[in-house]
């Protein structure tokens, strides 16, 4: 038998620490201060938390994630605790298996938490994530086509995957500017992006190549820190100190990659999967999403999952953003924070903090007028997971 | 290859792509063919993901495909490739249906275009080992 979870369970509780060239602390520490940060928002006790999902970034977190954490924080009988990785989607996914716990009599609060340190003061952001496998090493058997043939790190693969979409659809590098023109339009509104200083469109084009044909201005930043959310039911959630921001619905795609003719991951990502169920759960229809905080790993990400949540015809993802419909004023708002290009790079958690902030309705001068619906998507590898939820400040 | 010694990284086989390699030394695209079902796949993967039959057999490919997407690299992540930025990395569509990661060559960078057609060139960077690029099909 199936319950309806819609507004079934809440988010109770943010904890943002400070984002960006941070120096001198390891990952564990933010993840234990965004923790903090998050009940101290919420106003529960240390008590009160009974459960514990964690997501490292590139910086390991000692023990598998979890144990040493809740051993650090001196959290004592947990119901529910575990490391958990699917890339830039895991953060939305610890949110529906958190929901789908406290729903289901599991738990009452569970921690869900990510937290980087990956920023050194002696090396660039982009070595954090070249993936050149420490210099000279080649490995053996195929993989070490990648290193001959010099595809290095993430940049190369989305590379990929938006050249192929610009191949089949005559997307250009104006339309994937046009996003990041818009996002940093945006970000010049909230105090915890990293950019922003004004970008035009011309700005965008003089930013260098990266790998063709991502810009620089076309990829996410590299921060430390770390954001923590806390998921409650909604009958808890209504007696503490924050408005609720009510789970309507939550899906997850995974499409798989066969890597060979016929299966295009390059331009179709777990969306459309993950959408039909968030959706059917939340009882909505497109149309009726008032904000968007959509995965931006790169610019090109968010014009392949507009497209693949239904907002736009398959292909026409460039067009539709040209007008500049997702900036400040637009009749699409998205990514109102500055999102992972010009915000602040939490994986997940950056566009599930600033959902939770346009639901909330205090976003102060980023606020959207209108935001009973905010969709938030995650994602995973290249395009390979995807995560969707539905929040709202009405429990119905 | 140039008289040259050849500076960039040179992969080397492991124990289930070695016939892979072998191959491309005797001027040879090898596969992996599912006995079962017929299905191509590249070395690496002990069951077909089909029909996940383990038996398979090597068989030799056409060399044709078509340039299924690219990139070109001007970050200098690699010491190896510091001097070589920029240079193309594809992902060509073996005719066989698996897709490979590798070079276009002959061809300048405005000239490429995703679904090209292309053919395999076989290039010896060392004593021990041969490179699958590819170029335009004339
Ligand atoms: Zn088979």
């Amino acid at each position: 038998m199936t319950q309806n979870l819609k507004g079934k369970t809440a988010i109770s509780g943010l904890g943002i620490t400070e984002q960006g060239k941070v120096y001198g602390h390891s990952a564990a520490w933010f993840a234990a201060e965004a923790i903090r940060l998050a009940l101290e928002d919420s106003g529960l006790r240390k008590e009160d938390v009974d459960g514990l999902l964690v997501n490292a970034g590139v910086t390991p977190l000692p023990g598998m994630g979890g144990l040493d954490l809740q051993n650090h924080l001196g959290l004592t009988n947990l119901r529910l605790l575990s490391g958990m990785t699917a890339g830039g989607a895991t953060a939305a996914m610890m949110v529906q298996y958190a929901a789908l716990a406290i729903a289901n009599g599991m738990a009452n609060h569970v921690v869900c938490v990510f937290a980087d340190a990956p920023l050194r003061e002696s090396r660039g952001g982009g070595g954090a994530y070249s993936g050149t496998g420490g210099g000279g090493y080649v490995p053996p058997g195929m993989s070490g086509l990648y290193t001959a043939f010099g595809m290095f790190g993430v940049n190369a693969q989305y590379a990929l995957a938006a050249r192929r979409h610009m191949g089949m659809y005559g997307t250009t590098n104006d339309h994937f500017g046009a996003i990041a023109v818009a996002q940093r339009a945006w970000a010049r509104k909230s105090p915890h992006a990293q950019q922003r200083e004004p970008m035009t469109i011309e700005d965008y084009h003089a930013s260098r190549w990266i790998a063709e044909p991502l810009h620089l201005l076309d990829c996410c930043l590299v921060s430390n820190g770390g954001v923590a959310v806390i998921v409650s039911s909604a009958e808890a959630a209504k007696g503490l100190k924050q408005p609720p921001a009510y789970i309507w619905g939550m899906g997850q795609g995974h499409p798989g990659d066969l890597k060979r003719a016929g299966w295009d991951v390059e331009t179709q990502t777990g969306a459309p999967i993950a959408k039909e169920r968030a959706f059917s759960m939340a009882g909505i229809e497109i149309d009726d999403i008032d904000v968007c905080q959509l995965y931006d790993c790169y610019t090109y990400t968010v014009l392949v999952t507009l497209e693949d949540y239904g907002f736009c015809a398959k292909g026409e993802g460039g067009p539709f953003v040209a007008d500049g419909k997702l900036g400040p004023g637009g009749s699409l708002p998205t990514n109102t924070g500055g999102g992972q290009l010009s915000g602040y790079y939490m994986w997940g958690m950056t566009p599930l903090s600033e959902g939770i902030v346009q639901a909330r309705g205090t976003g102060g001068e980023r606020q959207v007028e209108k935001h009973d619906v905010v969709l938030v998507s995650g994602n995973g590898g290249i395009l390979d997971h995807h995560s969707t939820l539905i929040l709202s400040p009405h429990p119905a | 290859m140039a008289d040259q010694e050849y500076t960039l990284p040179i992969p080397v086989a492991d124990e289930a792509s070695k016939p892979f390699f072998d191959g491309a030394n005797e001027g040879k695209l090898m596969l992996v063919k599912c006995s079962q079902c017929g299905t191509y796949r590249l070395p690496g993967r002990e069951r077909c993901l089909d029909c996940w039959s383990t038996e398979s057999e090597w068989a030799q490919a056409s060399g044709n495909g078509k340039l299924y997407t690219y990139g070109i690299m001007h970050q200098k992540y690699h010491p190896a490739f510091a001097d070589e930025t920029p240079y193309n990395y594809a992902i060509v569509e073996l005719a066989e249906g698996p897709r490979l990661v590798t070079n276009i060559v002959d061809c300048k960078p405005d000239d490429m275009k995703t679904d090209m057609p292309v053919e395999a060139v076989f290039d010896r960077v060392s004593d021990e080992a041969t490179l699958i690029r590819f170029r335009p099909t004339h």
